[in-house]
């Protein structure tokens, strides 16, 4: 990254701080969800964008860490343990990809989409059955926020719970970067390239992937306990296909094998499930049409073209000047 | 030291024989040719060496290992490199990358996670060298499906080479090329140090015959010479497959 993305990055940050100063609480709490589905796009991402995997049960592992910090918030501490319900969360979103991948990864393309997704509506399953654990269709409610007065947050104010995401959503991107940068990521990118000739260069490609989806999971893990605080409420729809959907879609919107695109995706996902159901039930007709727009007219993602004529403006910027 | 033994190699698909009871065996540092008409089963029968099919029959061995079960990967790591006749590239990625992920197989870090890519100076002034010498640096940052066909073509010879495997499988490898670069691709490989042993197909004799110097002729998925060149070359069978009998 040269110096003017790293100050771009630093202002965006900036404005995110500075965006609830002027939004209206409703909206710091619309922005808060674009944020927990942002981290989860980008998680989505590195399989969809980097390693060319497309998923359709990525709900799977932010369905699993929701429930599991849930079950621990209400059932067995009565009460938040954010460390400990966070690192068991993301544990096991974790070790759920680490069982599924064991599985699915040894299919590909549309078979290993279709496995995926059976595998992912059987945890939904569960969560909709097991009544005694998972609150059944009920869902698990009366989840409470992390303590965190002792730095003077109350995170049961809308604004304060903004921030507590905002930071994790900036270590989140800031990771899920160094990882597609890294050595690791190039060889995700030569995966989602050629498979054939990574095999035979002498890369197990099944390891790659089965690594790329289980920090995928990882992240996931991270948006689904956020999304249980949020909502202070849990239910099988986490689990749902139709999340995993949106998030699909929210990668492909913005821009698949970009860093920032999904995080743009879920924000157009979101502003447009919000706004639109507000008069109509048919919310997804309307986001079926965006999408659609969006792959006729870009196809790579909303996110190209703003960088695009980011580019144009400053080359033009600079010609001015000269 | 044998290089490369295959025992009795076969490959049906259905009812189509493509590779038939193939046993030869290669010494290490040798130049063998494989040639045929088109469909006689020779890169079939590559397939089966590099590992990118399981034969129906028939074993490979390896500097002395069994390799017929092991996939392509691991074979890789005991020294078998490919090219590939239909190119193989990372289309969106630099001529430099493609070459980065060529050496990067080679090391430990393609499993770290979180050191950036651009920080591995060594190896990436390593794949600078290599362009360099292939007469490619000019192109470093091209996207390779940017690149003209003979380019690609060199590139996908480029990124079997830079990983120094012992033994090459070149799968028509000039195929595509100029005249001109196809004689700079010849003395290239000869060049090579004469502990890489080579086996390549060709649909150019010339080639064929400058670089190897043992050749087996498949038919039919069989084998039905193998020699010499210069006692192939003359082999009345081989006449009548090439030049239809009189």
């Amino acid at each position: 990254m040269n110096k003017s993305a790293y100050l771009t990055s630093f202002i965006l940050v900036v404005i995110l701080a500075l965006l609830p100063l002027v939004l209206r609480p409703y909206h710091t709490g619309l922005l808060t969800l674009i944020l927990i589905f942002s981290i989860f796009a980008m998680s989505l991402d590195i399989l969809q964008g980097y390693t060319g995997l497309s998923s359709l049960g990525h709900a799977a592992f932010l369905g699993t860490a929701a429930y599991v910090a849930a079950i621990l918030n209400v059932k067995v501490f009565n009460g938040c343990n954010f460390g400990i319900e966070l690192t068991a969360g993301v544990v096991s979103a974790a070790a759920m990809a680490a069982i599924l991948g064991l599985i699915v990864l040894r299919s590909r393309g549309v078979y290993f989409l279709m496995i995926l997704l059976a595998s992912s509506m059987m945890l939904w399953g569960i969560a909709f059955k097991w009544r005694k654990v998972t609150g059944g269709d009920d869902g698990l409610s009366g989840i409470s926020r992390p303590d965190l007065s002792f730095i003077g947050f109350d995170l049961g104010a809308t604004t304060d719970f903004y921030y507590f995401v905002l930071f994790f959503f900036v270590c989140s991107t800031i990771l899920i970067y160094m990882v597609v940068r890294s050595a690791f990521g190039h060889t995700l990118v030569g995966i989602r390239e050629s498979e054939l000739r990574m095999h035979s260069l002498g890369y197990d490609i099944w390891l790659h992937k089965y690594i790329a989806f289980i920090v995928a999971a990882i992240f996931a893990g991270v948006a689904g306990v956020l999304m249980a605080y949020y909502n202070r409420f849990v239910s099988p729809s986490e689990l749902h296909l139709v999340t995993s959907v949106e998030a699909l879609i929210m990668v492909i919107l913005g821009g698949a094998g970009t860093l920032f695109g999904p995080a743009i995706g879920a924000g157009i996902v979101i502003l447009v499930k919000t706004f639109v159901s507000g008069y109509t039930e048919h919310w997804m007709i309307i986001l079926g049409i965006v999408y659609i727009a969006s792959v006729m007219f870009a196809p790579q993602g909303v996110y190209k073209i703003f960088q695009e004529q980011l580019r144009k403006g400053l080359f033009a910027w600079k010609l001015s000047k000269s | 030291m044998e290089a490369l033994e295959v025992v009795k190699l076969s490959k049906s698909f259905g009812g189509l024989h493509a590779v038939r009871d193939v046993s030869f065996r290669v010494m290490q540092g040798e130049r063998m040719a494989i040639i045929g008409p088109n469909g006689a089963g020779k890169t079939t029968l590559f397939q089966l060496i590099s590992g990118m099919l399981t034969p129906s029959g028939g074993s490979v061995f390896a500097f002395g290992t069994d390799i017929t079960k092991l996939p392509p990967n691991r074979r890789a790591g005991i020294g078998i490199g490919r090219t590939f006749q239909i190119t193989q590239l990372f289309m969106n990625l630099t001529v430099l990358e493609n070459v980065v992920l060529a050496l990067e197989a080679l090391h430990k870090m393609r499993f770290n996670l979180l050191r950036p890519l651009s920080s591995y100076r060594q190896l990436l002034a390593q794949a600078e060298d290599i362009l360099k010498r292939w007469g490619m640096l000019d192109r470093r940052d091209t996207m390779a499906r940017n690149l003209s066909y003979g380019e690609q073509r060199q590139l996908e010879i480029i990124l079997t080479l830079s990983q120094n495997r012992s033994i090459l499988l070149l799968d028509e490898p000039t195929c595509g090329l100029s005249p001109e670069e196809a004689r700079s691709f010849v003395s290239m490989i000869r060049d090579l140090p004469r502990t890489i042993t080579i086996l390549i197909i060709d649909h150019d004799i010339d080639v064929t015959f400058e670089i190897a110097e043992k050749v087996m002729v498949l038919h039919f998925g069989a084998v039905i010479a193998y020699g010499p060149s210069e006692e192939v070359k003359v082999n009345p069978r081989v006449q009548d497959i090439y030049m239809g009998s009189q």
